[in-house]
C-alpha cells in the first residue's frame, strides 16, 4: 500500500540530494579556485555557503516534524536517522570548501609556491569520495559505501605525504613558511572532507543493513 | 489562513440540562483540510463535532449557545433545514453501522430518500462513492451481498461511501478507526488523506498519533474548553500551552 508518508520520505530525500549537489559543486569550485588561483571564484563559493546552511535548517525542520507526526519505525526510522546524521556532514563539507577558498585567497596574495603534487590528487580523491558517498546513499548501495570507506586510508596517506613535502619547502626557505602552512591547512581540510564522506557511508550501511559499523575495523564490519 | 474558513465557530457553549459541557469555543475550520480534535475522554470533543451537524438536537434537554457558521450561514438559524444540513455535513461514527441490507442498497440509501430512482444514475454514483472510499475493487463483484458480511474495516469504508454518496461538503468523523486493527486503520488514514482534496474533514480521535498523521490542523480540548489550536506540526513539536505539551507527551495527570 502506498502511504502518504512515502511522499514525505521522497521529499526529504530530494531535499538532501539537492543539498548534496550544492555541496559537491562548492567542493569542485573550491578545488578550481585553489588550483587556478582564482580569487573571484573563491569569493563566489564563500558567498554561496549561506544557501547550503539554509538548506540544512529546512531539512532539520522537516525531519523533526516527520518524527513528531509519523513516528517512523524500522526502515523508515533508519532513513530518518540517516538523514539527520548525513545533513550535518554535508554542511561541514561545505564549510571546509569555504575554508579552502579563504586560504586560497590568502595564498593568491603571496608568491606562488612550487607545485605540491600530492595536494591536487588529495583534493580530487576527497571529491570522488564525497560524490560516491552520495551515490551510495541514493542507490542504497552498501557495497559502494564500504569501498568509499576503504579509500579513506589512502587519503590519509596523501595528506601525510603532502605535509612532508611542504615541510621540506619550509626547511629549505623560511620565506615559504606562510604559504606552506596555508597549504598544510588545505590538505587537512580535504582530509576532513573525506572523513565526512566516510561518515556518510557508515550511515548508508546502517540504512541498508541496520548495522552500525563506525568505530570498528573494516575487517570486522565485512564479516 | 487567507481563505475564509469553511466552518467558523464563535463563543459556542453547550449544555446537557444544567451541565455546561462546552465553554466558549471559538475555532475556524479551513476548507479542504483535515482538522483533528484531540483531548482526554469527556473533554467535549465529540459533543463539539456533533454540534456542527446538529446531531445533539435529538438529545432531550441539550442545547447550544453561540454561533456555528458554515460558509457564513448559521447552523442554528431559525430557517436552517436540518435534513439538508446533514446532507451537506456527513458523519462517520466509531462503530461502523451499515444497514442490514446489501452493499449497493447501503450506499443508495440516502440517494433514494432524496428521491433518486434512475438506475443508471444510482449505479454511477454508487461506483464513484465506493471508489472514493477505496472500497470499489474489493466489492464490485458482490454489490448485492449483505453489507454485514464485510470485515470491520470494509464496513467502515462502506459507511464513508454512504456518507459520500449524497455529495456532502464536510465529513465529520468520530473516532472512525478506533475499533479497527492497524492495517484497516492505516487504510482509513490513507483514505482521509485522499478525501481532503474534495472535502473539509473534522476528525475526533483518542489516538494522538493518528491526529498527528492525518491532520493538517489540530485542536486540543480539555474539560470542555479549547486549549490550543494550530498547525499540526506546531502542536506536535512546539505547542504553546503547557497543558497541550503535557497531553501530547503523555505526561498528563
Amino acid at each position: 500500500m502506498q502511504r502518504h508518508f512515502d511522499r514525505d520520505i521522497d521529499e526529504l530525500k530530494h531535499l538532501l540530494l539537492r543539498m548534496g549537489a550544492m555541496v559537491e559543486e562548492a567542493m569542485a569550485r573550491s578545488i578550481r579556485a585553489l588550483l587556478e588561483r582564482d580569487t573571484v571564484l573563491a569569493n563566489e563559493v564563500i558567498a554561496r555557503d549561506d544557501e547550503i546552511d539554509r538548506m540544512e535548517i529546512v531539512i532539520d525542520q522537516k525531519t523533526i516534524e516527520l518524527i513528531a507526526v509519523m513516528q517512523p519505525t524500522a526502515s523508515d526510522l533508519r532513513f530518518v536517522a540517516t538523514i539527520m546524521k548525513i545533513t550535518p556532514e554535508l554542511e561541514r563539507i561545505a564549510d571546509l570548501a569555504q575554508d579552502v577558498c579563504e586560504r586560497a585567497i590568502e595564498l593568491n596574495r603571496e608568491p606562488m609556491l612550487k607545485p605540491v603534487s600530492d595536494l591536487p590528487r588529495l583534493a580530487h580523491d576527497a571529491q570522488a569520495m564525497v560524490r560516491d558517498a552520495l551515490d551510495a546513499f541514493v542507490r542504497g548501495d552498501a557495497a559502494l559505501a564500504r569501498s568509499v570507506i576503504a579509500q579513506d586510508d589512502n587519503v590519509d596517506a596523501l595528506t601525510e605525504s603532502s605535509f612532508r613535502n611542504l615541510l621540506t619547502y619550509m626547511l629549505e626557505d623560511a620565506r615559504n613558511i606562510s604559504s606552506a602552512i596555508r597549504l598544510t591547512f588545505i590538505g587537512k581540510y580535504f582530509e576532513r572532507m573525506a572523513d565526512g564522506a566516510t561518515n556518510i557511508c557508515e550511515m548508508v550501511v546502517y540504512l541498508v543493513e541496520g548495522k552500525m559499523i563506525k568505530h570498528t575495523a573494516l575487517a570486522t564490519a565485512d564479516e | 489562513m487567507n481563505d475564509d474558513p469553511k466552518i467558523s465557530v464563535r463563543d459556542f457553549d453547550f449544555f446537557y440540562g444544567a451541565a455546561k459541557v462546552l465553554h466558549g469555543i471559538s475555532l475556524d475550520i479551513p476548507a479542504r483540510k483535515v482538522t483533528a480534535l484531540i483531548g482526554p475522554s469527556g473533554c467535549g470533543k465529540s459533543t463539539f463535532i456533533r454540534s456542527i451537524n446538529r446531531m445533539n438536537d435529538i438529545i432531550t434537554d441539550a442545547r447550544g449557545k453561540g454561533t456555528i457558521l458554515i460558509d457564513g450561514t448559521d447552523v442554528y438559524g431559525s430557517d436552517t433545514d436540518v435534513v439538508e444540513l446533514r446532507r451537506r455535513v456527513g458523519m462517520v461514527f466509531q462503530k461502523s453501522n451499515p444497514f442490514p441490507k446489501s452493499i449497493y442498497d447501503n450506499v443508495a440509501y440516502g440517494l433514494r430518500i432524496g428521491g433518486m430512482r434512475n438506475k443508471r444514475q444510482l449505479d454511477d454514483i454508487i461506483e464513484r462513492s465506493l471508489t472514493r472510499a477505496a472500497l470499489w475493487h474489493e466489492v464490485k463483484d458482490r454489490l448485492h451481498a449483505s453489507a454485514l458480511a464485510l470485515s470491520g474495516g470494509q464496513q467502515q469504508r462502506l459507511c464513508i461511501a454512504r456518507a459520500l454518496a449524497v455529495d456532502p461538503e464536510i465529513l465529520l468523523m468520530d473516532e472512525p478507526a478506533s475499533a479497527l486493527d492497524p492495517i484497516a486503520t492505516s487504510k482509513i488514514e490513507e483514505l482521509i488523506y485522499e478525501l481532503k482534496d474534495n472535502y473539509t474533514i473534522v476528525i475526533v480521535t483518542h489516538n494522538m498519533q493518528q491526529a498527528a498523521r492525518v491532520s493538517d490542523r489540530t485542536a486540543f480540548f480539555m474539560l470542555g474548553r479549547l486549549v490550543e489550536e494550530g498547525d499540526k506540526n506546531t502542536i506536535f513539536t512546539n505547542p504553546k500551552e503547557k497543558m497541550t505539551e503535557d497531553y501530547v507527551t503523555g505526561r498528563f495527570g
